[in-house]
């Protein structure tokens, strides 16, 4: 096989939240061009074990690009620099020989820092359970097929369910906003007739958590969908301004 | 005698009246009462969320473990393909005993048929559920909800949302369970992970976690407790599991008696990506859908060094084709795999590792158009294109079998209730519905049947009936597994061997895929036998676990982990060395028809082969729970 690359890292090490962190150098001499980046970063950690250090923690776990686990900051974008993909399935073959790599954890208030690379994401569940979801008990439904709803509305609701939670959006925006997390779950269940009932009280009880949590507000700058590992679109931001707005006044 | 100690309570009755006459005779626990009782649910996959979102719906005060930061990244989450159920909207003759039919035929004719008739029959209401939570299924310019077809049926079943079936419903239950912890009546416990099952008295009254986070062993009472862990497929160190994915909770569980069913029984899937080097850290899925229009391929020369495009299809094997004609490229899952490894066994194998067969779409292609395969497959050729950087509109693709989903897990009876009182298992962790081979689509049937429909039943003919006194997570049970847990921790961290933990998971690993993988055999399963019990005395002397109990600590997880893989990949060699037969996943060397397909005995091995904990270092007992199949015809599998 060929010999891989040589990579010098710039990796962010914090012991607990509380902690001061800083970024510590460390270099890897046969990266292969196959890894994946999660896999780079397994290896630095059998290399700081043989060396008697502490591994670095990160978080990940289906490694295919759907759990939203995976996080990171790769050379101060969220995910690394391939479009739509997530940091578990970016590739050390778009990295060459002698690179410098700054690794850094999602950053923003709503997302504590646990430990290295690993943030409290809870704030998310806690904005879903706001109302991200239809009121209903198991049981009650009626037949799959007695709901008809058009392909082009059933297709921008799943475009918007895409979502895989992973914070990227936050990391990547200037003023830390959850705008678009909280938009693509709204727009969801706004195209479709079973999120009628409780459309009003979704909007306003998801945004007014999101707030709660310490996110700042949208200013339309983008970067959240240049980041967006499954391409959510800013337009379900101005959908979930629309919705706020009707279910503030209703 | 065996009678009694596996008593799967499956109600009498006609086949399709069993599930209502059953559920006439059990107990049902009042409004106040159920307000009084408090269930663990261990795991928020399909199966766990649902449950828990369902139990705290009737009313139960519901604590939720998971390992995860957050329910939703359970692994159920990365199933593409789609979920079956009898709805017959394609008025194509399909039908409950339909579905019933083709799971236990799937199966291989090794599981229970009233627990799949069952199945089959809550099918539809999965469907009907998932609709009205705003599921985003797919649909027909019409409204109404679009279908697909699945490998090894003749009907159009398979309910998907894009290639994100896994992710869209589990995002469904993961809401109902949001809501409910909004509503107060579950408390959501993240970052958990489940060390230890407290037993009083006979029966499950607590769990033991450890917070990741802190490094604490939290005590937690219960009075019933629900496992929905999912499967171990990580046994095998390389799988299409997620890094998360482990046995523990189960393997703790059987240690306090609960009985391990069926643990030989593993399913391989075909077409994965290929492996590519060392650090390889997990696998890939690639959809079933594209054998529809791939052709499988190796070189017929072994060692041919010549570029896929080079090769004239003169000296091409399409070996599928040639030797299933009828069934092509299209056999089962197990059929698929055991070729693909044949190929490779015979150094036909390609690229750089040689462990890999073609998937060539160049035929396709020239057929339809690319733009048609684009619609068809767009998605997975970026996927692929993505983690190996090659065009498989251009070269064929490289695939491999892989490790992906266990049949095998807990014995539970119809009520999913293990033989421990109290203690239930759910979807992938038990060992009911799919035999020894299960079909596609249906494992998200499985796990959200049983979250959704059935448990909020069964578990009130337990708590009805037994009277169950008050407990404290003060009671000598809690402490003496806390200290154990404690001990074993301490040693894990103190021995700083010279080994790394993924040293020895990719060596336990490399013997469970080299001798009780794709293909078994009485003198590998003995070495494996020797091998595993050598690599876990050795794991407990040279192991090396860095940082502190303290603290975040992955490798301290994996540590503990790993102890239970060298353990359960023991037993899993056991159960496959005991079953002198082919079934399904199972494909044991010495019992193959002369055409070197898996031949099953139903006279001496129609039976799940349900194993007892006898203490460490003990050989663990057999116990049988003999099938009986009135509904369905035993025959063999034949894809010529």
């Amino acid at each position: 096989m060929a010999k891989g690359i040589k990579l010098h890292l710039k990796v962010w090490r914090q012991a607990g939240p509380n902690e001061k962190g800083s970024l510590q150098a460390y270099t890897l001499n046969d990266v292969s061009e196959h890894m994946s980046f999660l896999e780079m970063l397994d290896v630095l950690n059998e290399q700081i074990i043989q060396e008697g250090g502490e591994p670095v923690e990160f978080d990940n776990d289906c490694r295919e690009g759907i759990c939203g686990m995976c996080s990171l900051v790769i050379n101060g974008i969220a995910h690394g620099p391939q479009k739509r993909t997530a940091t578990c399935q970016l590739h050390m073959r778009h990295y060459k020989d002698g690179d410098t790599i700054t690794v850094e954890p999602f950053r923003a208030k709503g997302f504590p820092v646990i430990r290295d690379l690993v943030v409290d994401r809870s704030s998310f569940d806690r904005i879903i359970a706001a109302g991200g979801y239809v009121s209903m008990n198991a049981g009650n439904a009626p037949d799959g097929n007695a709901i008809p709803i058009s392909k082009e509305k059933a297709d921008l609701s799943m475009d918007a369910a895409s979502c895989i939670g992973c914070g990227a959006c936050v990391a990547a925006c200037p003023n830390a906003s959850a705008a678009l997390f909280v938009g693509a779950k709204i727009s969801q269940y706004s195209f479709l007739p079973q999120g009628e009932p409780e459309r009003d009280r979704r909007a306003v009880r998801m945004v007014e958590q999101m707030d709660e949590e310490g996110f700042g507000n949208c200013s339309n700058h983008g970067e959240c969908e240049a980041v967006c590992p499954k391409g959510i679109s800013i337009t379900n931001i101005a959908r979930m301004r629309r919705e706020y707005l009707k279910g503030v006044i209703s | 005698m065996n009678k009694k100690i596996l008593d799967s309570k499956i109600p009498d009755g006609p086949i399709e009246r069993k599930w209502d006459i059953h559920k006439n005779n059990i107990k049902v626990v009042s409004p106040a009462n159920k307000r009084k009782f408090n269930v663990l649910v261990v795991g928020t996959g399909l199966a766990g969320a649902s449950a828990a979102a369902s139990l705290a719906e009737l009313g139960y005060h519901v604590k939720t473990f998971c390992i995860q930061d957050s329910p939703r990244r359970a692994h159920s989450i990365a199933a593409q393909g789609g979920i079956n159920a009898a709805k017959n909207y394609q008025n194509d003759n399909d039908s409950v005993f339909r579905l019933f039919y083709d799971t236990v035929k799937g199966g291989d004719f090794r599981a229970r048929e009233a627990n799949v008739y069952r199945l089959a029959q809550l099918s539809t209401n999965i469907i009907d559920q998932c609709v009205a939570q705003g599921v985003p299924f797919a649909r027909e310019y019409g409204g109404l909800l679009s279908n697909r077809s699945f490998g090894g049926v003749l009907v159009s079943r398979t309910f998907y949302a894009r290639g994100q079936t896994g992710q869209q419903l589990l995002l469904g239950a993961y809401g109902s369970l949001m809501r409910q912890v909004d509503l107060g009546n579950v408390e959501l416990l993240a970052r958990r992970e489940m060390l230890d099952l407290i037993t009083i008295d006979g029966k499950a009254r607590g769990i033991l976690v450890r917070n990741l986070i802190s490094g604490e062993i939290e005590r937690y009472e219960g009075d019933a407790v629900l496992l929905c862990t999912g499967g171990y497929g990580n046994v095998y160190y390389l799988s299409t599991n997620a890094k998360n994915s482990n046995a523990t909770a189960a393997w703790r569980c059987y240690k306090k008696g609960a009985y391990f069913a069926n643990p030989c029984f593993t399913q391989i899937h075909p077409t994965c990506i290929p492996v590519s080097g060392d650090y390889q850290s997990k696998l890939t899925l690639m959809s079933e859908s594209l054998r529809n229009d791939g052709r499988v391929w190796v070189p017929k020369e072994p060692g041919d060094k010549r570029s896929a495009r080079d090769i004239p299809e003169s000296e091409r094997d399409y070996y599928l084709e040639r030797k299933y004609p009828s069934f092509g490229n299209l056999v089962p899952r197990d059929v698929a795999s055991r070729n693909a490894k044949y190929a490779c066994d015979e150094g036909k194998g390609v690229g750089e590792t040689k462990l890999a067969v073609y998937l060539d779409f160049a035929d396709a292609i020239k057929r339809l158009g690319e733009n048609t395969i684009r619609d068809r497959y767009g998605n997975l050729f970026e996927m692929y294109e993505r983690i190996t950087g090659e065009n498989p509109y251009q070269t064929p693709m490289r695939i491999y079998p892989a490790v992906h989903y266990t049949m095998g897990g807990l014995w539970v009876d119809y009520n999913l209730m293990s033989n421990i009182p109290g203690l239930f298992v759910l979807g992938e962790a038990n060992f009911s519905d799919h035999g020894a081979n299960r079909l596609g689509a249906s494992a998200l049937m499985q796990g959200l049947a049983d979250g959704y429909f059935i448990i909020p039943y069964t578990i009130g003919e337990y708590l009805g009936n037994e009277t169950l006194d008050a407990v404290s997570t003060d009671d000598a049970a809690f402490k003496e597994s806390e200290d154990k847990i404690k001990d074993d921790t301490k040693k894990l961290l103190s021995m700083k061997g010279k080994r790394s933990v993924t040293e020895f998971h990719r060596e336990l690993g490399l013997t469970m895929w080299d001798k009780v993988g794709m293909s078994r055999s009485e003198d590998g399963l003995k070495e494996a036998l020797k091998k595993i019990p050598d690599l876990k005395e050795e794991f407990w002397k040279n192991v090396n676990v860095p940082g502190s109990g303290e603290t975040l600590n992955k490798n301290l997880e994996f540590a503990g982990r790993m102890a239970d893989f060298l353990e359960l990949g023991e037993l899993m060699a056991l159960d496959a060395l005991d079953r002198k037969e082919s079934c399904g996943g199972h494909f044991r060397e010495e019992y193959q028809t002369p055409e070197g397909e898996a031949l099953r005995d139903d006279k001496n091995f129609a039976y799940s082969a349900v194993w007892e904990y006898q203490g460490e270092g003990k050989k663990p007992k057999l116990h049988k729970e003999n099938l009986e199949f009135e509904h369905v015809k035993l025959t063999q599998r034949s894809y010529k």
